[in-house]
Formats: structure tokens, sequence, C-alpha cells
């Protein structure tokens, strides 16, 4: 008993102890105030604190896709664009401008990015540099799969919009990103370096006495954290977010635990050449996983092909003319018919449901563009899904794949990334509009309950595609195709499939277990 | 413990206790009449109140305390800051104490804020209503403020320039924001534990450590002529024993055509029945017939006397609580929880 009131009384007095200097100093800032005029008290702290060059409001630690987007839209708004940005990347990249030659074929690395992840590129100022680059929209989708038993075809006028999405390699993407932070005018400074080691420490004021507010001092108040970087330079933030991919370094130095498994599945990537130009994506679901045909402009498209591991590695080290013939093949009669249109008109099971009919309800089933020939190397890459069972703790939070990788099975991985990217810079305004420090737990936590429960969600359907098609089992398989017919003939139904798609409607239904 | 080590302990403390007296008055023999503006003046009274705790708290506690800090802290503070007798200033202190009769808080409030004051910045602690509450009722104060003052909502410090003081600042919820939207804050309260964790927590952060924070009340600065730009009392006004002098008050503080913010609760007669009659007749925290209070704080009484204090009441917004999502919302609804902002008369 005795021991606990010391122990209180000694809090007290440490705390006293800061109490009274601060009371001293501040004395003194009036005194000298009163003396010479106008300088005020807060001016002088300000420009001591922008002193500490190593000092930062935020650092995005990768400069990737993700976390470029984050920099801009942080740049972008009116209540965010004073903030400091350190960037922490050792990709040469970052320090040159407009990498880009227009010649080169396109890089087999694409996203498809969503009408949602559009608009927020034409907030932040980065879609006008995305447009002077190879780029191509798309305003129809057509599902199908291996047993010929359904189709679906979507339509970007099913829900009166121009387009469905927009195939952009990722090359173009980041450097329409770093133009855009370029030509931003706000304070941003690059690391080229890699992080080794962060710490945090808690709360408390009773550490040092230090009449200056240096970082040192701060970081030992728990008010910043410290990052160590790899050439051997350290820096000090309120923020930390961690954008450095599904190997976060981030991640794994504030001791986030993840779920995840990896599918016993690659996906062999690489750019192809058609005979004409190609408007449509393709997406085929055949036995091993499915296989994507998505348009990037001129007479290119990109192929997205899931498969065993073994298969991936024939398929890569088979020669050029083998594996066109092998994709042609996936892409039109390989494993099994083309499903049958209906507007033939022998049964129509959904007709009492149909109403006003979609537009792409009456369209005839399409077999994919010839591919002529390949035009860049193959890539595999393995297949896993990953989420990080928190996004945020006191002064650090997690943005893109390093808070969760998915199934690259609709393209949708980078789309959710810009998502959190976009959220996350909105939170950070809000809270400095009402006052918060932006490095608060409670202010942080409204960011993950706004992309977690976003994000399951993704993921769980991009999964359960995934299980649904690795079963080759009769009566699932006609499920699959029910559910296809579904989709193709449902209109209400469709239309919410292709506002989830498109990155503008939460829940493609509604959910319960997520609500 | 010790016994001998304890009483070495003690007399060292003591020895140096005289030292510092000794320093203290060298210092005060030097600076001689000079004459110190006024408001250093004030900050010296804040200052050697402190100095004056810390001594005493010093008395109670050495026993587990490395000395070897403490002593050279409250040297170097004595040598940055012009001090005066620092007995002399703690004897102040106590009759400030004594002299708080007259001020219109209830003691049982102060006493059962005292207990708590610890957990003032745990977001998941007793206070979390109030931290969740403080973005919504921040947000009310900013939009309001930037109007009246013709301030850019857009900008991250939009109260450059504007001179706030927070009356009941607790822990500094309010009061840390506010001085992060830029504003020159001031933050009193009436319990010095309050004022002492506050004053812990802004060191923190070198935007929040410019607030000046005086363990005081609404009266005193009233006699001191402070004035500001914009006065707030937040979930205050229902602790105060005379809701009506507390607004005079808040309105003698406020500049002319400056803005007031209060808010507070809408509670049920039934609910004001209960906490008198149990507060009142039953507990005895309170002295009998300190009930005029209870019928101040409905929003249309509220109104009235912020009227005859010569403030009038421009806008008024509810906060709704969402038990789902934990968070707390501005509507018309204000059955509950309300905030006022209104301007003084010239």
């Amino acid at each position: 008993m005795n021991r606990i009131i010391v122990g209180r009384l000694s809090v007290n007095v440490s705390g006293l102890r800061v109490l009274q200097r601060s009371f001293c100093s501040s004395v003194a800032e009036k005194a000298s105030s009163s003396n010479s005029g106008q300088p005020s008290s807060e001016s002088e702290v300000k420009q001591s604190f922008t002193n500490n060059d190593d000092q930062y409001d935020v650092a995005v630690v990768g400069g990737g896709m993700v976390g470029m987007a984050l920099a801009c839209s942080l740049a972008s708004m009116p209540l965010t664009k004073h903030l400091s940005v350190a960037i922490i990347d050792s990709n040469p990249a970052l320090g040159k401008s407009n990498f880009i030659k227009k010649e080169d074929p396109p890089d087999p690395r694409v996203s498809t990015v969503t009408p949602a992840t559009i608009s927020f590129f034409k907030e932040i100022g980065a879609w006008q540099y995305v447009q002077q680059h190879r780029h191509a929209y798309f305003d129809k989708m057509q599902v199908w799969d291996y047993t010929g038993l359904g189709y679906t075809k979507y339509n970007a006028r099913d829900v009166n919009k121009e387009i469905l999405g927009c195939v952009v390699e990722n090359k173009v993407l980041h450097s329409s990103l770093l133009s855009c932070m370029q030509n931003t005018e706000f304070r941003k400074t690059i690391y080229p370096s890699r992080l080794t080691s962060m710490a945090l420490l808690p709360s408390s004021s009773s550490i040092s006495v230090d009449s200056t507010p240096s970082a040192t001092t701060l970081f030992t108040k728990g008010h910043l954290a410290k990052l160590d970087l790899s050439d051997g330079k350290s820096l000090y933030a309120k923020l930390v977010v961690g954008a450095d991919g599904g190997k976060s370094r981030v991640r794994e130095l504030a001791g986030f635990k993840t779920t995840g498994w990896s599918y016993s599945q690659n996906a062999i990537i690489c750019t192809v050449e058609h005979n004409k130009e190609n408007y449509c994506a393709w997406q085929r679901f055949l036995p091993a996983g499915p296989i994507a045909l998505l348009p990037i402009g001129d007479n290119f498209s990109n192929i997205v092909w899931t498969m065993n591991p073994k298969d991936a590695s024939d398929c890569k080290s088979m020669n050029e003319d083998d594996f066109v013939k092998i994709l042609n093949h996936a892409l039109d009669y390989g494993y099994g018919p083309h499903p049958k249109s209906i507007s033939s008109g022998s049964v129509d099971m959904f007709s009492w449901f149909r109403g006003d009919a979609t537009l792409s309800a009456k369209e005839c089933f399409e077999v994919p563009p010839r591919v002529v020939k390949l035009a860049s190397e193959r890539m595999v890459f393995p297949l896993s899904l990953k989420h990080a069972n928190n996004y945020v703790s006191k002064r650090v939070v997690l943005i893109g794949d390093a808070a969760h990788t998915v199934h690259p099975l609709a393209g949708q991985g980078v789309n959710l990334g810009f998502g959190d990217a976009s959220t996350l810079s909105r939170i950070i305004a809000e809270g400095i509009a009402v006052g918060a420090d932006i490095g608060e737990v409670s202010l942080l936590k409204k960011y993950e309950a706004e992309r977690k429960p976003a994000n399951i969600v993704m993921m769980a359907v991009l999964d359960g595609f995934q299980k649904a098609y690795s079963v080759d089992f009769g009566p699932l398989n006609i499920l699959r195709a029910a559910a296809f017919h579904g989709a193709q003939y449902i209109s209400p139904l469709k239309r919410n499939i292709i506002s989830y798609a498109s990155g503008e409607q939460r829940l493609p239904l509604p959910l319960p277990l997520f609500t | 413990m010790d016994p001998s080590s304890n009483k070495h302990r003690r007399a060292e403390s003591k020895k140096y206790i005289e030292r510092e007296k000794e320093r203290t008055k060298e210092k005060k023999e030097r600076m001689g009449s000079n004459s110190i503006s006024k408001m250093a003046a004030r900050h010296l009274r804040i200052l050697s109140g402190c100095n004056g705790a810390l001594l005493s708290v010093r008395f109670f506690s050495d026993s587990t305390l490395a000395q070897e800090p403490i002593a050279s802290t409250a040297i170097d503070s004595a040598s940055v800051s012009p001090s005066i007798n620092t007995a002399e200033n703690h004897s102040q202190l106590n009759n400030n104490k004594k002299h708080s009769a007259p001020s219109s808080l209830k003691h049982a409030e102060l006493a059962k804020f005292s207990a708590i004051a610890d957990t003032w910045w745990d977001a998941e602690g007793p206070y979390k209503p109030l931290h969740a509450l403080n973005p919504t009722r921040l947000a009310f104060i900013r939009s309001t403020l930037c109007r009246h003052f013709r301030k850019d909502p857009y900008s991250a410090r939009p109260f450059e320039g504007l001179n706030i003081v927070d009356v009941g600042c607790g822990g500094g919820i309010l009061s840390e924001p506010l001085a992060r939207m830029g504003a020159t804050v001031t933050g009193i309260d009436a319990v010095e534990k309050n004022i002492k964790i506050a004053r812990l927590h802004a060191d923190l952060d070198p935007e929040t450590s410019t607030i000046e924070y005086c363990c005081t009340t609404a009266e005193k600065l009233v006699e001191e002529q402070r004035k500001f730009d914009a006065v707030i009392a937040s979930e205050v006004i229902e602790h105060v024993a005379d809701p009506a002098e507390f607004c005079k008050s808040l309105s003698a503080l406020t500049v002319s055509e400056g803005a007031t913010v209060i808010s507070t609760i809408n509670r049920s007669m039934r609910a004001y029945a209960t906490a008198i009659i149990a507060a009142e007749h039953i507990l005895h925290w309170l002295p009998k017939g300190t009930h005029q209070w209870s019928s101040f704080l409905t929003p249309e009484e509220l109104v009235l006397i912020l009227q005859r204090a010569s403030i009038d009441v421009k806008e008024m917004a509810g906060f709704v609580y969402n038990p789902l999502t934990g968070r707390w919302s501005l509507s018309d609804d204000i059955s509950v929880n309300f905030i006022a902002f209104g301007t003084k008369n010239s």
C-alpha cells in the first residue's frame, strides 16, 4: 500500500518537473515577446520544429503505386497539402521523371482499374498523365466456363455507363503518379533506401527535460516513430504508412499478424498480339483456373492464366508457337464446348424475373479474337491470399498489399489498394479538420473500420470463385452454370454485380455476414 | 524501508530547499523592482504556485526518488526564469485554495473528477464517451467559428490568430485539437490535478505545448480582466452551481462580437429530481438549496440565460450517439446532448 502511494507520488513529481519546465519556458517566451514586439511563441516553436530535417508528418514506406497514390492524394487535398511527406523506396525510378518510352511493347504487368479508381486518379490529378500513355477502356465483358453450360455478358450500358473499366500497365500507373507528385507543390522527400528497423515508444512525459522540442526528445515522449534505413540514415514521423507490398517490412516490424494461405497455383502472364483491336475483357473458367484476356490498346492484349505450378513452368519453357496454340485452344474449344446462346429461345427459365431486360441479355456468346503472336516474355507468379488481422496501431497504418494480398482474378488487387489510399487520406483530412493528432489510434481505427469489411468481402468473393472452380464435379458444374444464367438474365443482379466490380458499391448482394 | 536512510534523505532535501530559497531570494534581489509586464507576472504566479506544489510533494515522496535529477531540474528552472520567493507564493497558493468557496463549482464535482483524472487520456477508459464525442463537437465549433470569424474552412489551421479559452478543460481533450487548429488556447480548470495532466500531455506535441493551462475559474479570469475572441465551455455548465452567473462570467470573458460555445446535457425533469434528492438530501454531497441550476439545462433556458448575459444564440445542434458504430454525429435532435453557438452583443 505504502509503496503504491509512494509510486504515485513519484509519478506526480516527475510530471511536475516537466510542468515546471514548460511554465518557465513559456514565461521566457512571453517575456521576450513583450520585449521584442511580435514574434509569438508559436512561430518560434514551429520554426524549431521544421528545422529538424529528418522529421516528417507522414512517412510512406514503399513508393509503389499505392504509396505514391497516397502521397499524391495527401498533396491534392486542401487540409492535408501542408503535411510533410517522406517516401522511402530504393527503386531508382522514383528519382527520375518520365521513364516510359511510348514505342516499348506493353509490359505484361497490367491492372484493370475500375471507374472508382479512375475518378480517384482524376481527383488527385494523375489521370491526365495516364491518358498520355497507352491505356484501354473496355465496355464489354464476357465470362463463361469450360462446361459449355452458361455464359454472362456484361455491358457498360446496362448500368448507364460509358465504360466498365480500363486496362493500364502498372508502369504507366506508377509513372503517372510520379509525374503527378513531381508537378504538385508539397513538402516531399524521397529516401532512396530501405527500412531496416522501426521504433515507437509509449507516451511518456517524465523522461526528458530538454527545453527544445527536437525530434529525439519527441521520440522519447512517444510523439514520433523512428525509422532506421539501410543507408544508415534515420528519420522520424508522426505517422508511418506501410505501403511496402505483400512482404511488408512495416507489417513485420509493427508485429501485425496475418491470416492467409497460398493456392497451389501459379499465374502466367504475358502480352499477346491480335490482328484487330480488342474492346472487350474476356474471362473463361477452366478446370485448373481462370484465363483472362484483357485489352491494353493498339492490337495488344494481356493474358493472366492461372494453372498448377507444373503446367505453368511447362508453359513458360515451351516454344512461342506452341504456347500461342494452346492459348487459342484455351480461349476457344479447349476443355469443352461453347455455351449455347439462349436467344435461340428453347427454355427461358428466368423470363418471369427479367422485367426490363438488360441490353446484354440479348447478346450472343462470342469467341474472343485469336492470338497471332506473343509480344513479351512470359512471367510466372505464385498465387496467395494474405490478410493482416489489423491494419492500424498507434502511429502505424497498412495500405494496399501490405494489408491484403488477393487472388488476381479480376485485377481487383490494386483497386483495393487505391481504395485504401483514398480512404486513408480522407480520414487524415477529417482528423486534421478537427485538430486530431494524425497518429492517434482512434482516428486510424476509422480507416480500418471502413476498409476492412470492403476488402474482406472482395477477398471472399475472389477466393470463393477460386474454390468454386477448383472442383470438377457434375452437380457443382450445373450449379455454376445456373449462377451464370442468373447473372446473365436477372437484370437487378447483373447491375449489382457490375457496380460492385466497378468499385462503386460495397456489396454485390446483401451479405448479412458483413453488414 | 530503512528509516535511517530515510532520515538522511529528508535532511538532505531540507538542505536543498534551504539552498533553493536562498537562490531565489538572490534572484529577487538582483531583479529588484524592475517592472515586469503584467502578463509575465501572471505567469510567474502560476510558476511559483507549481514550485510550491513541487516542494510540498517532495517532502513526502523523496524516499523513493533519485534525488539528483530533481535537484538539477529545479535549479535549472530557477536559473532559466526570473523567479520570486517560493515560500511566499506557496502560502499564496494556499490562500487561493481557501478562497475558492465563492466559485460556482460544486465540491462534489471537484472530488469526483480528481479521483478519476488519471484516466483522462485513455481513449478506451472512462472518458471514452468524451473522446468519441470530441470530433463531433469540434466539427460544430470549427464550422461555426470559421463562419463567424470569416476564416477559411479549408485551411488546416483556420483558428490562426484567434484567442480561445476552454473553460473546464479537464485533461485538455478539447484544448489540444483547438491548438492544432491554430488557436492560441488558454485552458482553465478548477481541479489542479486535471491541469497537471493537461500540461503533461500537451507537452508531448510541439503544436500543443503552446497551450496556457491555469488552475483557476472563469470568475477569477473575469477579475483579471482577461478577454478572448471565443469562449468555449463544453460539458461544464451542468457541473456549475449557478449557470446564470457562470454565463455572465463567460460573457464577460468574451470580446465584443466574440463567440461563445456551450455544450451540455438536456436532462429530463425526472432525472433532475433524482439528482437533487439523491445528491442533496440523501448523500449530502451538496448543501441544500443549490437546486435552481436544475431548471437551467434545457436548451430554451440556456438560450434565455445567455440572452440575459448579452449573448445571442445563433446556432444549435444536437449530438446523437449511434450505439452500433460507437460514433456521435450532429443532428437537429437536441433532446439529449446539445451544443449552442452564440455571439456577444456589442
